[in-house]
């Protein structure tokens, strides 16, 4: 073992060190096969897809479908009852509820009946555009980094992806720790002579801080999937451009930017439908404070359905059926639009 | 030090470091403060006692008042460097404090009473990494119990995820059949409504079916993940039709070759998928909070939830128990991370 | 040969988890949910397990599930009732809540009478669902009354009296300027942390000479005493009185205001006797503090009264065992115990009428006391309403707008009513 050559590269191989639950497994395995052979033959080898879908389709069925389903049925109900049987029938009186508001860009309880849900709808709109735009940018200067030929690539790799594993109550924790009045980010403006900023006290630092810390949270995972985008474009295509003249700019312009486009899209896409259901970190970090600044659609529903004194559940779920289909709508836009840039371009 | 450096400016390819390389190194350098930081700061602190944590401004590491036994006293007496009125300095220890003044004695002459304004003396502190707020967090918060609860809960779950999931991607990728589309689509959609949106109904469902206040009711449910799907079919489309045309002529059944071919070429994504299903179930949140109400069922989430209360919040021992509910997946991430780094972006979430 | 033992193994694989799964129960279980203000559930855990000892057979466990946030602690237990499967007991605030899925303790425990005569009605009657109901569904565990504490050596230090020691009625204008003045003289960086819970502020109002209802007893906020006492709030808050931060952040708010006021940050706090426990823990020895009256106005001087009551369920698989342990936990020398070991006002009539000897903050629990017979009886309908949780949440949901400049006060004003109306309307609509 020890004649190992000093210089020889070692090939780090992914292998479960339990060798008796491996056995263990192609021992169920082959049990299962038992019982499978036979359904195989009554279904006929196409039709085994359905039984390979059905246990992820069984458990999708029951507790999500099922929900969903519920939960429209929810959205022309009344009332605080829990079971739907209980409930009384409103008809569309909740999405009227909803939409009877008067000036939807300046919501007030005066002229709006639910005048939160639309202050939250234009926090969320907020978020989004700076949450993704910003994430994007980010993780696209952060993969590009890391493409170049640099030292300690796979450390910097795995201090930006980090964050991704932590719990959104801890990274709200984190960082209310640092920003809070008497926080780490305090006694180091204050050293360097400025005055305290109460950041989670003013509207438009404390939506920056959610953006920010969101950025940080997520960002990692998206730079990975770009850097995968990156490595895939083959050199060649840089080397022919960089003989023909082309300057950086126009070579990231030219080459680097079509080529990612797919993944760009799939990571515009994915960001964008996380960031319209932003909820759980920003409300451990703020609260939706100050005020309603960051009260965001889904925060609105889980107070108005859940945790409200008298639980509008209704209300709640004709306000996540409006949310749902908005997101549908942006999705189905965005891959349109993808796929006839991609048609445009081929 | 010329060495040193020209170790530094050098790169793989043994050239100097251009413009861009420099603005590169210093780009990821501030982040990987920005990035790493936070954490590290929550870390320091967590050593830091209730008193220092509340201190303006914060010191980076952490400290701790000194104490000292007094014979005649039993309690250990917490020791101040005091300013006497002709200017000197002592260092005293506090055997009581009244209003605004503070009856202190030198250890040395624990006879003498010494009157002292509490605005004239200063905590005699030392640098602390004891790990006392961790020993009374783990005895006050129960942290065995729900780590018991949260490591079977992301294990078992885990593995369900593998299985089912990977059942679904090999039936949605390698066969044509009917309503193979329709499906794909509603699993995807499922990635539109968030849990805390369907709370009510889930909790319902749940309780129809009885697992509410059983383990089970926070495994099974999360299990089915479509992105899990997603990712697993994508990889799986990559592998070429004819592997799984050529066992079939060997006669090997669909089965089998699901398990015999499919699933070690789909090693890489099932990886992926692993870590992050772990990450997941390890900081549910909402989802146990509902199903679970039994303490002894609590994960480790909840428990810290529960712990933190309306009351006063005992920052000591919840940034203790923070980082102890960081540590697993911190640890199994320093181990694996050049495998998940790189798996994720050789599989390609494309 | 080695398909057998891997399928032995797989069989003792699943044993083994059926039986972890599976617990076996052979001994009746009562479970209790619970939250913590102090360090009550030590001391009722101590008293549980001296209930044990006597009645062998019976374990009772609590179940802390946290109290984060009211309504989120109260739905949890809501949606266990609704769904059928509630806990044997709890402790709850929002009691009107449950009303009809309580447990009717009256044919079960040995003495009803007792119960009737040691808890005030109106509390027992917060249980019921009409007058015809006489039921008897649990009882309180604790009496609240909000008040103000204040850091009496930061009072010392800036050489300033403290304005009740030397006088009845002292204004909240004059406590909110002697505050100020405290601060400045010590450096303290704020004045005043008022606990931001609508609930806190009904007395308030009240003290400025508002009041809550209509002619016809219907609930309506807009008073010129909540206008003062709003607008009064509002300044504390814009002059850098109190850290804004505690009504912008309302999840935070309450912890936050406690916990300026443990670390020696603000000098004036209004929060209630359920806090008392706590305060003295976390304040230890590193200053002297005290509860002081009610500041009075010209509608008097109140604080808002609540507490905490055990109640148990109908749908509970052992009804007896439930009424036994509520008759260990109701004689007045339990309750006595532990009330003083966890520094709360009984709920016990016979026990507050003869005062308790606590052992720690007795002086803080002597002041508290004396604002009992001070209740307004608006806070009182207030507060034993079917809808007392409809009437606070909204309160401090738009005031806090109105603090970080979202609303206007009128508009919120316009709002609070308005939220109410809609809750109490889904509320009856089933």
């Amino acid at each position: 073992m020890t004649d190992i050559p000093y210089d020889k590269p070692r090939v780090v191989r992914f292998r479960l060190p339990l060798g008796f639950l491996s056995d263990l497994l192609h021992g169920a395995m082959h049990l299962v096969d038992l019982v499978v052979v036979p359904v195989q033959r009554r279904l006929g080898t196409q039709r085994m897809a359905y039984f390979f879908v059905l246990p992820n389709l069984l458990i999708f069925a029951v507790f999500i479908l099922l929900p969903m389903l519920l939960n429209f049925y929810y959205a022309f109900t009344g009332g605080s009852a829990l079971y739907p049987q209980d409930r009384p029938f409103v008809g569309t009186d909740n999405f009227e509820a909803l939409f009877n508001c008067q000036n939807v860009f300046s919501p007030n309880p005066t002229t709006c009946q639910e005048d939160i849900f639309w202050r939250a709808v234009l926090n969320t709109g907020t978020f989004v555009v700076f949450q993704v735009g910003g994430m994007v940018l980010f993780a696209l200067v952060t993969a590009l980094a890391l493409n170049r030929k640099i030292r300690w690539r796979g450390f910097f790799r795995s201090v930006f992806f980090y964050p991704v594993l932590l719990s959104p109550v801890v990274v709200a924790l984190i960082w209310k720790w640092i920003l809070q009045r008497d926080g780490l980010l305090n006694a180091l403006l204050i050293a360097f002579g400025s005055d305290r900023i109460q950041f989670l006290l003013d509207p438009n630092w404390a939506r920056f801080w959610v953006i920010f810390v969101s950025i940080w949270a997520q960002m990692g995972f998206y730079t990975l999937i770009l850097l995968a985008g990156l490595q895939s474009i083959p050199a060649e295509l840089y080397e022919s451009a960089q003989i023909d003249g082309a300057s950086s700019w126009n070579r990231f312009r030219y080459v680097t930017l079509p080529l990612l486009m797919p993944t760009l899209l799939v990571v515009v896409v994915l960001s964008l439908i996380r960031a319209v259901q932003v909820f759980d970190q920003a409300f451990a970090l703020t609260g939706g404070g100050p005020g309603t600044a960051t009260t965001y659609v889904v925060q609105y529903i889980y107070n108005t359905g859940f945790t409200s004194t008298s639980r509008q559940a209704g209300l709640a779920a004709a306000a996540s059926v409006v949310l749902a289909g908005v997101l549908m709508l942006l999705t189905v836009t965005q891959l349109r639009l993808g796929r006839r840039a991609e048609v445009e371009e081929t | 030090m010329r060495t040193v450096l020209d170790f530094l400016t050098n790169t793989r390819g043994k050239r100097q470091l251009s413009r861009g390389d420099w603005i590169t190194y210093i780009y990821l350098s501030l982040g990987t403060v920005l990035m790493f930081g936070p954490v590290i700061w929550l870390a320091l602190s967590s050593f830091k006692p209730q008193s220092q944590l509340v201190r303006f401004p914060p010191t980076l590491l952490p400290y701790r008042q000194e104490t000292v036994t007094v014979a005649g006293y039993e309690q250990p007496l917490d020791l101040y460097t005091v300013t006497l009125p002709n200017g000197t300095t002592r260092r005293l220890a506090q055997v009581s404090r009244v209003g605004i003044e503070a009856r202190m004695i030198d250890p040395a002459q624990p006879d003498e009473i010494i009157t002292v304004n509490i605005k004239d003396r200063q905590p005699v502190e030392s640098l602390y990494f004891g790990a006392d707020n961790y020993l009374r967090g783990v005895v006050a918060f129960d942290f065995w119990r729900y780590f018991r609860n949260s490591a079977i809960v992301t294990v078992v779950s885990t593995l369900i995820t593998l299985l089912v999931n990977s059942m679904a991607a090999f039936g949605l990728s390698k066969y044509r059949f009917k309503g193979r589309d329709v499906i794909f689509v509603i699993i995807l959609s499922t990635l539109m409504v968030p849990l805390s949106v369907i709370l009510v109904p889930v909790y319902l469902v749940i309780n129809e079916i009885g697992w509410n206040n059983n383990l089970i009711g926070v495994i099974v449910p999360a299990a089915a993940t479509p992105t899990g799907v997603f990712l697993l079919r994508q990889y799986m489309l990559t592998i070429p039709d004819e592997l799984l045309d050529a066992a079939r002529i060997d006669g090997a059944s669909e089965w089998r070759i699901y398990w015999q071919v499919v699933l070690p070429l789909a090693g890489p994504a099932l990886a992926v998928l692993a870590i992050f299903s772990v990450t997941w179930r390890w900081n549910d949140f909402l989802w146990p909070l509902i199903v679970l109400s039994r303490k002894e069922l609590f994960t480790l989430q909840i428990g810290l939830n529960s712990f933190q209360g309306e009351f006063n919040t005992q920052w000591d021992m919840v940034l203790a128990m923070t980082v102890l509910t960081l540590l697993p997946i911190t640890v199994v991430f320093a181990f694996l991370q050049r495998y998940i780094t790189t798996g994720i972006a050789t599989t390609g979430l494309k | 040969m080695k398909q057998h033992r891997l399928l032995i193994l797989l069989v003792v694989l699943l044993t083994v988890l059926t039986v972890t799964l599976v617990a076996a129960q052979d001994a009746v279980e009562l479970r209790i949910t619970w939250y913590n203000d102090g360090n009550e559930g030590e001391v009722l855990r101590e008293l549980l397990d001296r209930f044990e000892a006597d009645n062998p057979g019976i374990t009772v466990v609590l179940d802390d599930i946290g109290y984060a946030d009211p309504n989120v602690y109260h739905s949890t237990i809501q949606a266990q009732v609704e769904a059928g499967d509630p806990p044997d007991l709890a402790r709850v605030n929002n009691v009107a809540l449950f009303i009809g899925d309580y447990l009717d303790l009256r044919p079960l425990v040995k003495d009803a009478t007792y119960y009737e005569t040691s808890f005030s009605e109106a509390v027992l009657n917060s249980l019921r669902a009409g007058e015809n109901d006489t039921g008897i569904y649990g009882f309180p565990l604790q009496f609240t009354i909000t008040a103000p504490f204040i850091n009496r050596t930061l009072f010392e230090q800036a050489g300033i009296e403290v304005p009740s020691d030397t006088r009845d009625d002292v204004t909240w204008d004059e406590w909110a300027e002697a505050a100020k003045q405290v601060a400045d003289a010590t450096g303290t960086p704020f004045a005043i942390a008022y606990e931001p819970r609508g609930h806190r502020f009904w007395g308030f109002v009240i003290s400025e000479g508002g009041s809550w209802f209509d002619e016809e007893g219907n609930f309506k906020v807009d008073s010129p005493g909540f206008r003062t006492a709003a607008e009064k709030l509002i300044g504390w808050n814009q002059n850098g009185l109190s850290d804004a931060t505690i009504w912008a952040n309302l999840p935070d708010g309450p912890s936050l205001a406690r916990d300026q006021f443990t670390n020696g940050q603000v000098v004036f706090l209004y929060s209630g006797s359920f806090a008392v426990g706590g305060l003295a823990n976390a304040i230890g020895d590193t200053f002297d503090w005290s509860a002081v009256p009610n500041p009075s106005g010209p509608g008097g001087s109140t604080g808002s009264p609540g507490g905490s009551l055990l109640v148990a369920f109908a749908g509970t698989k052992h009804p007896e065992e439930v009424a036994r342990l509520m008759d260990f936990l109701t004689q007045e020398e339990v309750l006595a115990e532990f009330s003083q070991r966890s520094s709360f006002l009984p709920g016990h009539l016979g026990l507050a009428e003869k005062g308790l000897d606590y052992e720690a903050n007795a002086d803080v629990l002597k002041v508290l006391s004396a604002e009992i017979p001070k209740i307004h009886e608006q806070a009182y309908r207030l507060q034993y309403s079917e809808y007392a949780f409809t009437y606070n949440r909204p309160i401090d949901n738009r005031l806090s707008q109105v603090i970080v400049g979202d609303l206007t006060l009128d508009d919120a004003i316009i709002a609070i009513q308005q939220d109410v109306d809609e809750a109490i309307k889904n509320a009856q609509a089933g």
